[in-house]
């Protein structure tokens, strides 16, 4: 059947800011969509608001608005832009959430827009849990036993009918927000409160439990001609119960008969026939581990996490073969060039996938841990191999948490209860804790009784802790280390058990030249001939990478997306891919994960989807012998490796591992910014625990207080007194010449941020952002603004200046980012990062420079000044932009929401327009913020911010707001006249603080941190019970005094005429 | 460890470790690159003499199901790596001491993705798995003399008809290798059904008095069988026939049309095929090494109803004015996809239509 020809401009939704449950896969499939449709000869209009997506370079669509995802910006689009069509499904739930309210609110009827892909009656049949069961019913297939509440005491009423443990599920949410299993009537009160203030449905599934099955996934494929097929079936390791996004899967399926996967094929692609959806769907089922009966879980209407999977696991292109579907394309009219076969074609795999999720717990260090029925990975990474327990390995070394092997130390102190405990009772480290109870010799059964993980993975576990001891007992002998290599384990876990070092083993392979071979991922396990250039390790003969004569060039990416290391580095990864193949190399890539465009297969010349440590790409260079590698585009996860590139002698491209030292390692830091005459604040390395004190008052408070064994923000804190300083030292960190503490000097100035490229010689400066958060917000979390507007001529140009002089001095060849602090007319160095930052993709945006594409060209050796550049900032623009950060913070539970100096931050989302008011509207708004003109804002504010406060309430005052304060704030507030309504604490019989956010009586909550850290205070409170019920908590003034702008921008406040009798001649 | 090898005819030599029954084999190299369900693989009378090649990494995460595999015709089982699935049901065996109550030597180890690749270039070679220890010179010279055998049907085919009882209508099966699962598709639909050998003539089927003829699938090249080609030259018109895999072959062959070998065969459960009367296309489960070559219809009275989409192979055939239809792949999956069931439904109603008519006229002549 030929495609439609009646459409010709096509609008795509994309999904927004990434948050847990919605990240970077569907800049993947978002991407190879419109490219997809653009190939069918389509014009492609794009809305997104998130700028660090390959998806919205003006390249990928024909015309890209980054606008907030609203109703209100989508109609504006339509307006102007007419489009024909409207295809929904490749925006996750956001994207459908949208193509609903459009429907709904009659703009596409209004505007003659077709809606491409699933009909609004198959979302709505997909994601409203009565109808849907109800289809269920009508089709014949088995759901669990259910029932749809809209208030507290139904969902009771339901656990006196049928008991506990039951699962809650708000409806029309993303990965499963705000859902849980609940075990008592405690629990189940709490969640389906917060479930049903989530879903905009104001309605919750109470389910009955069916945890312990096996949840089983199919990804579903299906044409306007009734034509279906399944792209990949995956088993999660972790039985029903715990959030397929958090679960360790595997594909394909490892323990089904071929009945039970016929059985359940057959339920799946009835299922997409009867929901009638065009293009792709995700199936999740349970299945009981010991009989045939099975329910189905969950369908997904659309192209979702599981389907990015699937794709980078079978090689299969979903997105862009759903995209064809959905303009009238049938399977078996799409090819696939690589095998020349059609879309009409079901992959097999002639190897084993796994799945690691990678969870944001080493940043959010007091966060709930235990995994249910919520997602709270913020990413994961994917590993191939020939058998589960090498694929297994690749995995954990993939997930880049400092595991290499299977084991984390401080599980090994675990007690035999605790270990039994964390068994029954799932977290994050769950495949160490299975590893730490086999290594004690619990048993196969115990563990399965208290896991319910299938004996088969329990087996393959089991079998690395018995090769473990094979090579604790014996001789490393050529033959055992292969045996040790074929099974998966790194050179570092051998090293470890057989007490040598990781070189060590290098050293023993290469002598017995004992190296992995490269297999093809070709969706057809080899039976057709296949040119597709992606590949994975594996210890055994045949080698398929064969090297081209060509030079070629290795690009590290920046493995799984995770809190400060987001799909920013990903963006830059794939435009340094592409320089790479315009200067002429061949442009080789390393990656892990799943979900990003870099490891399309059709983004580089080759793809190597390994594991990054110096390992496995160690053996890639052994087989490609690259000209260098790139790593300045991988985040710090590529950095890490640039030291054992030097030790092994790999040429590095781009800034010298000795510069990178200088900007990382604290002394060389110092001493460079002396050298370069370039101040910096005020600080010092302390040892002893007295000398804190003594350097924390030579310098004076408020001091940044850090371990200095840490990176990245991690346990940074403000500290503005003897008393916080003592408390912060006990609790958080023993100091001694093992673990010095950094005390630097606070100063509450503008912060600045630079990204500059350079060849060593010419240094270009794009664009130059200011944070609307003072200094001690991590940057990631503050709303950046370009071009600055608090910036004179002349600090930029000082900031230029440093920028110039620190990229002379350290030789940068690429990328390299400043950050400032500008206080009282001078120019403070904070941070220097010779490498890609998450601000490249903003302002290569928002300055149409291709930052990481020039910067690649120079690390090849290409002079700016041939292209035409001078040292120097490059014009500003006429307009503004805000880059806003987006918080995951609903996921995540027991995580206080406070700002600070550690990043928090999962995602962000653009503002683009003339005025700063109108920037800042937008990129508020796209980042989920609602921002009413009238309404009540609730206060409570530390003491050092009282003053600051004053200002504040008055402006809302003014602007028509009602006040409430908790009472000092109150009595603050009151001291100026201002008319507040004082609420009585947590606790109090009255309607307290937290009631009156709970009643949405509030449209904003200002509350700021009082001292130190103390999760469970009021204040803690305060701000989760805002974040559960979805109103803006503003924790820092700046951002607050930022709304207010945007507020009195959007609205009009009664003034009175000035007395003109006052004024004197 | 067992260490054995497989020669390949054209002297690949590849070393594994050897599992299952310990003789030295030889047999005809194919792959299989299903995912699911190698106890079907195993059971499937039509891999009768091959050395099966399985493209998925571990074969037997759970042991084998004795109600899905009773016995095996294989000669031989190549893997990368099998499990020992310590905690089978009760019933289940493992798969090792499967092959070894077989008879079948299986072997592990094996880089089956390379061995794939040089069988897909190269055709479907002859190869043997032998001791390690046995000169590969000696067991290339036995490959070379080895004569492809003929007589697979024979071997797998049933020696006496037997019959399943059933409500439904009379179905004779003409078994040139059924796999259990056909029967079961019949048995499920009420049928009573009727195995008779593969050399039954035309005149014991009739004395039988069927209301429908199913020719199975089976193993080997259909010209073997000359004395099936004859029964179904000889079968009355009017009758509906339905062939599967070999079957299908064997009818083309019967009604004036050709076969030919294939460079590789198809064995998996991922074979698409569009329905030309339905214009739809299905996933199938295929194995099969012959098919009838397309050249070959034009002096027939066969039309092509299914085709491939992979490579446009023929996939089905009907009889221009018989109620003889035939089908190249497994409509009853086991292993893989059941997409096609409705192929035996439309068989019950091919006869349902047939008896129907049968009464008109029986009517007509009357009156």
């Amino acid at each position: 059947m030929p495609k439609n020809i009646d459409i010709k401009k096509i609008l795509v939704i994309g999904s927004g800011p990434i948050v847990i449950g919605q990240a970077a896969e569907f800049d993947y499939s978002g991407t190879q969509a419109c490219e997809s449709l653009r190939e069918e000869g389509y014009t492609v209009i794009l809305a997104n608001s998130n700028p660090a997506t390959i998806m919205t370079d003006h390249t990928v669509a024909d015309k890209v608005y980054m606008e907030p995802l609203t109703i209100e910006f989508l109609k504006k689009i339509i307006q102007k832009e007419q489009p024909d069509a409207l295809l929904p499904t490749l925006g996750g739930q956001t994207g459908l959430n949208l193509a609903i309210e459009l429907e709904q609110a009659g703009i596409l009827k209004e505007y003659g827009v077709t809606l491409l892909g699933s009909s609004l009656d198959a979302i709505e049949k997909a994601e409203d849990r009565e109808k849907f069961r109800s289809l269920m019913k009508e089709i014949n297939e088995p759901v669990p036993d259910s029932r749809i509440v809209t208030t507290v005491e139904e969902a009771l009423n339901f656990a006196s009918d049928i008991g506990f443990p039951l699962i809650v599920r708000p409806a029309y949410t993303l990965g499963g927000t705000g859902g849980g299993m609940c075990y008592d009537q405690k629990q189940l009160k709490e969640i389906t409160r917060a479930g049903l203030s989530l879903s905009p449905m104001n309605q919750c599934l109470i389910e009955k439990n069916i945890a312990g099955f096996k949840e089983i996934e199919f990804e579903v494929l299906r044409d306007k001609n009734d034509q279906a097929i399944v792209v990949c079936d995956m088993e999660n390791v972790d039985p029903v119960g715990i959030h397929t996004g958090d679960s360790i899967v595997v594909a394909p399926s490892q323990t089904l008969s071929d009945q039970a996967y016929q059985l359940l094929r057959n339920a799946s692609l009835k299922i997409i026939r009867a929901l009638k959806i065009e293009g792709g769907c995700n199936v999740q089922l349970a299945l009981d581990p010991d009989s045939l009966t099975y329910y189905i879980i969950e369908v997904n209407p659309r192209v979702s996490r599981s389907s990015a999977l699937a794709s980078k696991a079978t090689g299969y292109p979903i997105a862009k073969v759903a995209a064809k579907i959905a303009v009238g394309l049938t399977l078996d009219e799409i090819m696939n060039p690589m095998t020349n076969t059609t879309g009409m074609f079901e992959p097999t795999l002639d190897y084993i996938v796994t799945k690691f999720p990678r969870f944001p717990f080493d940043k959010f260090t007091s966060g709930n841990r235990y995994l249910g029925t919520q997602m709270k990975a913020t990413g994961e990474i994917m590993a191939l191999g020939r058998s589960f327990t090498e694929s297994l390995l690749k995995g954990i070394r993939s997930i880049d948490i400092g595991a290499e092997e299977f084991k984390l130390k401080h599980i090994e102190e675990l007690s035999d209860t605790t270990i039994i405990d964390k068994l029954k009772r799932a977290d994050d480290e769950r495949i160490f804790v299975l590893a730490e109870a086999f290594r004690r010799g619990m048993t196969v059964d115990d563990i399965h009784h208290w896991t319910k993980i299938n004996h088969y993975f329990l087996h393959q576990l089991n079998s690395i802790i018995t090769l473990e001891k094979k090579l604790i007992e014996n001789e490393l002998s050529e033959e055992l280390l292969q045996e040790a290599k074929k099974v998966g384990l790194s050179d570092c876990h051998i090293s470890r058990l057989t007490d040598q070092t990781a070189d060590d083993i290098f050293q023993l392979r290469r002598e017995t030249n004992l190296f992995p071979v490269y297999k093809m991922v070709d969706t057809c396990a080899a039976e057709f001939e296949s040119v597709t250039p992606y590949f994975y390790s594996t210890y055994e003969y045949e080698n398929e990478s064969n090297q081209s004569k060509r030079k070629k060039v290795l690009i590290l990416g920046s493995g799984p997306i995770r809190i400060g290391q987001g799909i920013e580095f990903d963006y830059a990864t794939v435009h340094s891919v592409l320089a790479v193949k315009e200067m002429g190399y061949e442009a080789i890539i390393m990656n892990n994960n799943p979900e990003t465009y870099s490891t399309d297969f059709t983004i580089s010349d080759k793809l190597y989807f390994e594991p990054l440590t110096l390992e496995d790409v160690m053996n890639v260079i052994e087989l490609e012998k690259p000209e260098g590698v790139i790593v300045q585009f991988g985040g710090q996860t590529a950095i890490n490796l640039a030291a054992g590139f030097e030790r092994h002698g790999i040429n590095i491209l781009g800034t010298s591992l000795e510069s990178i030292d200088r900007a990382e390692d604290r002394d060389k830091f110092e001493q460079l910014l002396n050298d370069l005459n370039l101040l910096r604040p005020k600080g010092k390395t302390v040892l002893r625990l007295e000398e804190a004190f003594e350097v924390a008052n030579d310098i004076g408070y408020p001091v940044l207080v850090r371990p200095s064994y840490v990176i990245g923000g991690s346990r940074m804190e403000i500290i503005h007194g003897d008393d916080e300083l003592q408390t912060y030292l006990e609790k958080s960190v023993g100091v001694n010449s093992e673990h010095p503490v950094l005390i630097d000097k606070y100063l509450t100035g503008i912060e600045v941020e630079i990204d500059a490229i350079s060849d060593g010689e010419t240094t270009i400066v794009p664009g130059i952002m200011e944070h609307i958060e003072r200094a001690g917000v991590h940057s990631g979390d503050s709303i950046a603004v370009y071009p600055p507007q608090r910036v004179t001529e002349h600090i930029r140009n000082a900031c230029m200046e440093a920028t110039r002089r620190l990229t002379e001095e350290l030789n940068v060849k690429g990328l390299i980012n400043i950050q400032f602090i500008i206080k009282d007319h001078h120019v403070y160095v904070l941070e220097v990062n010779p490498r890609s930052s998450r601000t490249i993709p903003f302002l290569s945006k928002i300055t149409g420079v291709t930052m990481a594409n020039l910067a690649t060209k120079c690390i090849l050796g290409a002079k700016l000044a041939d292209l035409g550049f001078k040292t120097g900032i490059l014009p500003e623009g006429d307009y503004v932009a805000t880059k806003v950060p987006v918080f995951s913070f609903e996921k995540l539970r027991s995580v206080d929401t406070t700002l600070g100096p550690e990043m928090k931050s999962t995602g962000e989302a653009i503002g683009y327009d003339s005025t700063l008011e109108k920037a800042l509207y937008k990129g508020l708004v796209a980042s989920g913020i609602s921002i009413p003109t009238e309404g009540s804002v609730l206060l409570t504010v530390a003491d050092q911010d009282k003053q600051e406060a004053r200002e504040i309430a008055k402006s809302f005052f003014e602007l028509g707001f009602k006040l409430y304060a908790t009472k000092g704030t109150a009595l603050n507030l009151q001291e100026i006249g201002l008319p507040v309504i004082q609420v009585d604490k947590i606790g109090s019989d009255n309607d307290h603080v937290l009631s009156l956010i709970r009643n949405q009586s509030v449209q904003f909550v200002i509350n700021t941190l009082s001292s130190g850290r103390q999760p469970r205070s009021e204040g803690f409170m305060i701000r989760r019970e805002s974040v559960e019920n979805g109103i803006a908590c503003l924790t820092n003034l700046d951002t607050a005094r930022a709304i207010l702008r945007v507020i009195d921008s959007n609205s009009f406040s009664a003034r009175p005429m000035i007395n003109k009798e006052v004024v004197q001649l | 460890m067992n260490k054995r090898r497989l020669v390949l005819e054209d002297g690949t030599v590849m070393d594994g470790i050897g599992f299952g029954y310990q003789g030295e084999v030889n047999g005809e190299m194919i792959f299989n690159t299903g995912m699911t369900g190698y106890e079907h693989v195993l059971s499937d009378p039509s891999y009768c003499g091959q050395l099966v090649v399985m493209t998925s990494p571990k074969i037997s995460t759970n042991g084998i199901n004795q109600s899905d595999c009773v016995s095996s015709y294989m000669n031989g089982l190549i893997v990368k790596d099998y499990g020992n699935s310590p905690n089978r049901s009760q019933d289940a065996k493992d798969l090792n001491s499967f092959l070894l109550d077989q008879q079948i030597p299986g072997l592990a180890n094996i880089d089956t993705r390379m061995l794939t690749k040089h069988i897909r270039q190269f055709g479907t070679l002859k190869g043997s798995i032998v001791d390690a220890d046995t000169p590969i010179d000696m067991t290339i010279k036995k490959l070379k003399s080895v004569k492809d055998s003929s007589d697979h049907v024979q071997k797998v085919s049933t020696q006496k008809p037997y019959v399943i009882p059933g409500k439904g209508a009379n179905i004779v099966i003409i078994d040139l290798g059924m796999k259990h699962s056909i029967l079961k598709e019949l048995t499920a639909r009420d049928c009573q059904v009727t195995v008779v050998p593969y050399n039954y003539s035309a005149d014991q089927i009739l004395q039988l008095k069927p209301d429908g003829i199913l020719i199975s699938s089976g193993p080997g090249n259909p010209k073997n069988l000359p004395e099936t080609i004859a029964t179904i030259q000889q079968l009355p018109r009017h009758i509906p026939v339905f062939g599967i895999g070999l079957g299908h072959q064997v009818m083309a062959l019967a009604l004036g049309a050709d076969t030919e070998k294939m460079l590789n065969g198809h064995h998996g459960n991922n074979y698409p095929v569009k329905d030309l009367l339905k214009q739809k296309s299905y996933m199938t489960s295929q194995n099969h090494l012959y098919s009838v070559s397309r050249n070959s219809l034009r002096n027939t009275d066969l039309e092509i109803t299914h085709i491939g989409l992979n490579e446009d192979s023929i996939e089905g055939l009907r009889h221009k004015s018989y109620s003889y239809f035939s089908v190249q792949f497994q409509p009853e999956g086991k292993p893989g996809p059941e997409d096609m069931h409705y192929l035996y439904d439309e068989f019950l109603i091919k006869i349902q239509h047939h008896q129907a008519k049968n009464e008109e006229d029986v009517y007509a002549e009357k009156y």
